[in-house]
């Protein structure tokens, strides 16, 4: 199998992390923390595929021919993106928030605030 | 008939017909429905804990047991020690919708209780699971309520500061543990932890091993709070509620050391079993400097919330150390003394909830003095503190000298704080200002207005929760019983078996426990109220200390990149570390 994937996983854990460790925005920050979680979708993908297998919908009278791709890790993603997604509309919600309150989005901006 | 999915079905559905019909209901009645549902969950728990003494009871969903020793359902593994800490999170949960009874000054809105009980349902989930994904599940789970619930004052900057930190902080950690686990499931074929230790224990201890190791432990670490993946632990615990609190510190943090505890244990300690030494290492490296570092940032806080979240930092680095110690000894004494020491953490966050709704402050130069009308508030702050001083140095049951006496004095120091800061504002001794202590960020104390008349349901949870804490630390008898459970869970072929192939594991017995420690104990609590005195009287600081002092303050600036760039660092380190210590030679 190619090791493609793993390196995209890799280059997308740390590019993520790049920019929240930099980020002057806290909405640019949000969209990173996404960009570091898509890594674990394209790892979790990568590590279930198998080439030439189909994917994982069985039915009944259909026997299996040809085998399927890892369903479990298929699973696994799902329940990622729900998780993804709802930390995403919280963080998103208490940006607003600050934006409201403090008048910038910026955290060492905020920094400076709070001193 | 099994009790053992009640313990997280019942409050996560509690969560959700309160979440459809509680708008309809006074605020009142959902509240009582609340603690209806956590104290529910107490007692369950501790039934559990006295039917998992004989036997470890494995529960698996939709009853998809293991077939030829191969688990293809989802379980749940309940023995006394993971019981006692599911009742410890529902004791806390009672405790805390009992103070927000009379704690807030408005209308508490439906979604509080609702997270509330998403909240505890997730952590019970999350200690009960034998399934490395459903621990992740679990784990997330109970982060997005506590990211929600850390943001519960909208209104306050710093509060919505908090919960972002808190938020990104911790689900990168997630994301680490997830990849750590992807990794786990692309060698093994399994999440269940039994069977993943089955087959790690089968190969080398090569690179991807140590890989998923390192990244799994980096994101329980950073729940936990260890150095250096505990930043956003003081900014979120400083802001949010004194009842959330009560939960956060009483039981949250240590449940990321209660991960790295079960997943060493039931997945790894197979396939490093050479290298257990190194193991223990780098472990109770972490927690000496972890416990260190809390202890001394937590002395010079004034502010009381931020001083505990940095007592609660400090005593994790000690039941890291415990678990780090790898025998049976030290993980009864980390589970036990969890379960005491959050007791006891979770009644002094009582006392300051009391205090805060009396004076409107908790401020310990500001509220100087204030104090003095509380009476039983004082003694409940009182005792807390020594028993923040006494409980952390016996969980190490074992382990050398050195390292028993460090802890000692690392514990002294935080419940030492907890008595200065005490005598200060219930009796009114020591000057008003100090120069050593640190203030609290503007707009971060002022929380609830004060009421002339605080109610007894502030203070009483309190008392009950001291007493249980006291109660589990010094039962005669209690720690040995501990110590043998412990065996058996840390007996991994033995407990793989009775997991995937029904074969019972054999009672075990460990060695006897000398009552020595005790007096580590006792030392500690003498020591907290000499340093507390040091604290108050002292006539000036020792240059040596308030460099480094001033150096570590700055490190907390609250801006959530540069705690990313460590929890980044720390990884990576440990990391390094790992792959020197624990790599099989080709």
């Amino acid at each position: 199998m190619s090791f493609l994937p793993y390196a995209l996983a890799a280059w997308l854990f740390f590019v993520g992390l790049y920019g929240i460790v930099t980020s002057r925005h806290f909405v640019h920050l949000v969209i990173c923390l996404g960009v570091t979680q898509s890594s674990t979708y394209v790892l979790l993908l990568a590590i279930g595929y198998r080439t030439g297998k189909k994917a994982p919908i069985f039915t009944s009278g259909v026997p299996v021919k040809v085998g399927a791709v890892d369903p479990v890790v298929q699973a696994l993603t799902l329940t990622d993106i729900v998780v993804g997604v709802t930390v995403a509309a919280l963080l998103l919600a208490l940006v607003i928030e600050i934006w409201k309150r403090a008048g910038t989005v910026d955290p060492d901006e905020l920094r400076r605030n709070r001193t | 008939m099994t009790l053992v999915p009640l313990v997280v079905a019942v409050p996560l559905l509690a969560a959700a017909v309160l979440a459809a019909f509680g708008h309809f209901a006074p605020s009142r009645l959902d509240n009582a429905v609340a603690i209806a549902v956590t104290a529910a969950v107490t007692v369950i728990s501790t039934v559990l804990v006295f039917r998992s003494s004989d036997e470890t009871i494995h529960y698996w969903f939709g009853g998809w047991r293991p077939r030829s020793g191969i688990a293809i359902g989802i379980s749940f593994s309940v023995d006394p020690l993971v019981a006692s800490i599911a009742a410890l999170v529902g004791a806390l949960a009672t405790a805390a919708l009992i103070v927000s009874w009379d704690y807030f000054a408005e209308r508490v809105p439906p979604y509080f209780h609702v997270l509330v009980l998403v909240f505890v349902g997730a952590m019970v989930g999350f200690v009960l699971s034998s399934d490395l994904f459903n621990m992740f599940v679990f784990f997330e789970l109970m982060s997005v309520p506590a990211y929600a619930l850390t943001g519960y004052r909208i209104e306050q900057q710093s509060a919505l500061q908090g919960a972002i930190n808190f938020a990104v902080v911790n689900s990168i950690g997630a994301f680490m543990l997830l990849t750590g686990i992807g990794l786990l499931y692309g060698r093994t074929g399994a999440l269940n932890l039994a069977q993943i230790g089955q087959v790690l224990s089968r190969g080398p201890a090569d690179g991807l091993v140590i890989v998923a190791f390192t990244l799994i432990c980096a994101g329980f670490l950073t729940k936990a709070g260890a150095i250096p993946f505990h930043f956003w632990l003081s900014d979120a615990y400083a802001v949010a509620p004194a009842p959330v609190c009560i939960l956060f510190a009483g039981v949250m943090s240590d449940l990321g050391v209660h991960g790295v505890g079960r997943v060493y244990w039931d997945a790894f300690s197979g396939v490093f079993a050479r290298h257990a030494a190194a193991v223990t290492g780098v472990f109770v490296a972490v927690g000496l400097a972890t416990a260190l570092f809390g202890a001394l940032l937590a002395f010079v806080q004034a502010g009381l919330k931020r001083m505990l979240a940095f007592i609660v930092i400090s005593h994790v680095g000690v039941f890291l150390a415990a678990i780090g110690l790898l025998d049976a000894l030290g993980l009864a004494g980390a589970t036990l003394l969890v379960v005491a020491d959050g007791f006891a953490k979770g009644a002094v966050f009582c006392a300051v909830a009391s205090l805060a709704r009396r004076t409107g402050h908790t401020d310990e130069l500001a509220a100087h003095g204030l104090g003095r009308q509380l009476p039983v508030t004082r003694v409940l702050f009182a005792v807390g503190g020594v028993a923040l001083a006494v409980l952390p140095p016996l969980a190490i049951l074992g382990g050398h000298a050195w390292l028993r006496a460090t802890f000692v004095v690392t514990s002294a120091l935080t419940g030492a704080a907890v008595l200065r800061a005490g005598a200060r504002i219930f009796l009114g001794f020591g000057p008003k200002r100090d120069p050593l202590l640190v203030a609290p960020p503007r707009g971060e104390e002022a929380e609830v207005p004060p009421t002339p008349r605080a109610g007894a349901l502030l203070w009483t949870p309190g008392v009950l929760l001291l007493a249980a804490g006291l109660a589990v630390a010094f039962a005669p008898g209690l720690a040995q019983r501990a110590a043998d459970q412990a065996a058996r869970a840390v007996d991994r072929p033995a407990l793989a078996a009775e997991t995937l192939h029904g074969v019972p594991a054999p009672p075990r017995e460990a060695g006897g426990l000398s009552p020595v420690r005790y007096a580590y104990g006792a030392a500690a609590g003498l020591l907290a109220v000499s340093l507390a005195a040091l604290g108050l009287y002292r006539r000036r600081i020792p240059g040596l200390v308030e460099r480094p002092l001033d150096c570590l303050k700055l490190l907390h600036d609250g801006v959530v990149g540069d705690y990313v760039a460590w929890l980044t660092a720390g990884t990576a380190v440990l990391g390094v570390l790992f792959a020197f210590l624990l790599r099989d030679g080709p």
